[in-house]
This record gives C-alpha cells, structure tokens and sequence, in this order.
C-alpha cells in the first residue's frame, strides 16, 4: 500500500515542482518592477479622476504625449544626445585621469607622497560649489560641463583605484614575482585584475555623481541638453514635459547601471558571486 | 639499510636537473629578534630533507632565504648543478589567481616559456598528473582546498625545477587528503629527482618523506638525522614508530646536546 501511494505521488510531485520552479524563474526579474508600475498606475488612476490637477502634476499619460510629441520634432532625440555626450565625455576624462593617478598612487610610494595630500584636500570642496567660478572661466560653454562632470567623477574613481591596487593581495603578488614575473606583466596579470572590483564600485558611483553633476549643470548653465529642455519648459508652464525630463534622467541612469553591470559579470566572472 | 640505498630508484633515473645546495652561517633577523644565528646546511642534489621544529624556530625563515623571498644578514647560499637555478616554491597557501582559470594558473609556472610551441601541452600533463586533467577551465573558486594545493603543485612541477621549497604545503588539509597529497608529492619527486626541502611541523610527513630531518632549535641546527627506511614507507612500521619518537622525545626535551 505505502508503496503504490509513493510510486503514486512521485510523478505527480515532479512536474509540479518544474512548473513552480519556472515560474518563479520567469517572474524573479519582474518582482522589482511592481513597485514602479503599481505607482504608475495609482498615478493615472488619480490624475484621470481629477484628484490630481495639470498643474501640479501632469498624468503619466500626458507625459507620453509630450515624449512623442517631442520626438517628432526631433527636440527630445538632439537634447538626449547632447546630455548623453556630454555625460560621457566627462566620464571618459575625469574617469581616466582619476583611474591614472590611483594606479600612479597605488604603484608608486613617490608619486603617492607628491599628490595624495593635495588630492585629498580637494576632494574636500563639494564640486558643484564651484559652479560660480566655473561659469565665469568658461561661461556656459560646453567646456563648464566637461569640467564640472569630469572633477565630480574623478575622486570615487580616484580613490577606488589606489584602494583596490593597495588592497591586492601580497601573497599574490610574492608567488607571481617568484615565477619570474616582472613590471607589466605582473600588473596586467596580477595587479589590475585584483583591483578591478575596487574599481568597478568607484565607476557605480562615479556614475552617480556624473547624472547629478550633469542636471544641476544644465539646469543653471547651459543651452541644450535635458536640464536645459526642462529649464524652458517651466518658463512656458510645460509641467509635461518638466516631468519628461525627470523620467529622461531616470531611464538614462538605470541604463548606464545595467551597462556597468553587464560590463561586471564580462570582468568579474570568476567571483561566486556572479555566477548568475 | 643506507641513504644511497635508499634514495636509488630515484638516483638511477636523474637525468632531470638537480641542485646541490650549501648554507655558511646564515643570520637572519627580524628587528632586535635574530631567529637564525650562524646556520650551516649542505643538503645533496636530489636529496628529499625535511625541516622541522618548532613555531617560531627558523624553519619558514629558512626555506624563504632558500627560495629568494628574503636576503640573508649575513652568510651565503650557494647552488651547484643545475642550469635553471631559481627554486620553485609552494607556500602554505595555494596561492591561484582567482581570475584565471586552472590550466592558466599552471602556466604560470612555465615563466618566460609560456608563450613556447607545446607549452598548454606541458601543463595540461603537468595538470593530469595531479590527476585534475578535467578541471582545466575551471575557476580556482570552485576547487576544494586540497585540489587548489594540486594545481599548485603542478604550477610548480611545469616548470622542472631543479630546487622544490615546500613550506608546510600540507598544513591546512585534512587529514585524508593530506595522506593522498604526501604520496603525490612523492612519486612526483621521485619522477622528476629534483632536490626537494620540505618546511613542516608534522613529524609522521618528515618521516614519511623525507631522506633526511633535519631539526631547528634557536635558529641553528640541533638534530640532523639521514632516514633509511624503504620507500614508500609504512606508517604502522616498527621502524616508523622508533624513528617518530626518536625526533618527537628531542622536540619535546629541548635540552641541548640530546
């Protein structure tokens, strides 16, 4: 009797469990969005009752209209590009000379005592409060922004490449040396992979401080750009298109933290952590 | 039986490079602390010698003036008889880069010669020798620690070194593993007859392994003994048990002159 009740249960069990399983694999990735949805929606249920007036805040709807809107006249697609340029071109240069004097600092006692002290100091001075004496050393040109991106992104990648270099492992570096591995090679093969989690924290944040940088820059002084559409915008009482703007930044922001992170999982393969 | 007995089947089929080695008054010391004072050692090319004592007693200190980690204070270390003079070492730790695969970490023991004709080839026999031929494209993460201290092995063995440093490789593995690692270092020795000084507090491997004990106490030499026995040695043996309690009783009554 027990016998047949098992033989019984078994297939039955299995295929329930395959099904639970894919279905929690299918809806894992969508957990995080019903959050953001469920919002959405209360948002537009309100506004399509009239709770919520235009002119407080316009309907997500709404929103969508001036996207497209904006689109086809090709306003959204040139402003986009432009804040997008810019954004990187800040990214690129504060990035690379953050990343050369962490690994200048990490490798080398001489350059470490020449520049850290001075580094340090200045990283004290919140860069934004710079924005006066920016604006009249370069006025609202397209160099204000390059500077201000560039100066807020060079310290968390500063400092998080001289950590990462100084926190590789010695023993590492001992056996490496005693197989006969000298300069480059020990740093392409040893040095720069051991800190390059290190660095990949400095470049989350990095990108943090380059999105926040970028709107206050283009919202005080600039031309083009999102800032910039969303600064015209509120002159002309547009709070549709204020609000595009803010969905704008968001969506540029969660696409550069997916593009680090699948530059993560290509570079970090080998940590556990990565394995899915 | 004697030492050249002993070591013969080995002997015979060295044709693999070897290094003699002698040690004149080594002196090494750290801060106000002189842990080696005035060592002398000369230890025969292909010759298995055990170092042993207590913690604290030289032993690691040694092994890395031996292998070129550290410089000595004082004194002189000669090699003899080999081409390719740099002592390969395997440290307590197995010591992979985690961000490269198994194979790539053995070639890490090629050196220069990884970029030859035939040098995946080498490794890849070096790798099937500690018998984890399938593990290649791993990542050292997954291996369990005793597999890391195989991979390491055969990142060592590549390279033919003609000097093996082993500072108490062993120490972290179970008990199990640590028997089967003892005899894999063993046939790999007696393949490739190169001079091998193995660092360790467990009296049974000295025992187990070694040609000759060689015992430190205060940063010199207090016991130097050659082991006869036949290889492979049996643990349970008469001979065994006497030649255990013989270095046991001199490390547990540190009197000099025993």
């Amino acid at each position: 009797m027990a016998d047949t009740a098992t033989s019984l249960q078994r297939p039955l069990r299995t295929p329930r469990l395959a099904l639970r399983f894919d279905l929690r694999r299918l809806l894992a990735p969508a957990i995080g969005w019903i959050a953001p949805a469920l919002l959405v929606v209360v948002w537009q249920g309100s506004a399509s009752l009239g709770w919520l007036p235009d002119s407080l805040l316009p309907s997500p709807l709404a929103v969508l209209a001036a996207g497209w809107r904006l689109t086809l006249s090709g306003e959204l697609p040139r402003n986009v590009e432009v804040s997008f340029l810019r954004a990187f071109a800040g990214l690129v240069v504060g990035g690379a000379i953050g990343f050369g004097f962490g690994l200048a600092n990490g490798l080398s006692r001489a350059s470490d005592r020449l520049t850290d002290t001075t580094l340090q100091m200045a990283r004290n001075i919140p860069h934004l409060a710079l924005i006066p004496l920016v604006i009249v050393w370069f006025g609202i040109d397209e160099a204000a922004k390059l500077f201000l991106v560039a100066l807020g992104v060079f310290f968390p990648i500063y400092a998080n490449t001289l950590h990462g270099v100084r926190a590789v492992d010695l023993q590492l570096v001992e056996m490496a040396k005693s197989y006969g591995m000298r300069r480059l090679e020990l740093f392409s093969r040893v040095i720069l992979p051991g800190a390059l989690p290190s660095i990949f924290v400095g470049l989350r944040y990095a990108l943090g401080v380059m999105w926040l940088t970028l709107i206050v820059a283009e919202t005080i002084a600039a031309q083009s750009g999102v800032g910039y559409m969303a600064m015209q915008a509120r002159e002309f009482l547009q709070l549709d298109v204020v609000v595009l703007a803010i969905v704008i930044y968001a969506l540029l922001g969660k696409l550069a933290d997916v593009v680090v992170r699948a530059l993560e999982r290509a570079c970090l393969a080998w940590r556990p952590l990565h394995g899915d | 039986m004697s030492l050249a007995e002993a070591a013969s089947p080995r002997r015979a089929a060295a044709d693999a490079p070897a290094a003699s080695l002698k040690l004149r008054t080594i002196v090494k010391a750290f801060g106000a602390k002189k842990v080696l004072r005035g060592l002398d050692l000369d230890i025969l090319a292909g010759q298995f010698v055990a170092v042993i004592g207590r913690s604290g007693c030289g032993k690691s200190t040694l092994l890395r003036l031996i292998a070129g980690l550290d410089a000595p204070d004082a004194g002189a270390i000669h090699f003899d008889g080999g081409d390719d003079l740099v002592p390969r070492v395997m440290f307590q730790e197995p010591r992979l880069l985690p961000w490269a695969n198994v194979i790539a970490n053995v070639e890490i023991g090629l050196g220069a010669r990884r970029r030859e004709a035939g040098a995946r080839r080498r490794a890849l026999d070096a790798l099937a020798a500690v018998g984890l031929a399938d593990r290649a494209a791993d990542w050292p993460g997954t291996l369990s620690g005793g597999q890391k201290q195989r991979v390491a092995l055969a990142r060592a063995l590549v390279s033919r070194p003609c000097v093996l440093a082993l500072d108490e490789p062993l120490g972290a593995l179970d008990a199990l593993t640590r028997i089967e690692m003892q005899s894999l270092l063993e046939t790999a020795w007696r393949r490739e007859g190169f001079t091998a000084l193995l660092v360790t507090h467990d009296v049974a491997e000295a025992a187990t392994l070694a040609d000759r004990i060689v015992l430190l106490e205060d940063g010199a030499v207090a016991l130097d003994l050659e082991v006869a026995l036949p290889r492979p040695r049996l643990r349970g043996s008469p001979e065994f048990g006497r030649l255990e309690e013989t270095i046991l009783g001199r490390l547990h009554s540190p009197s000099r002159g025993a």
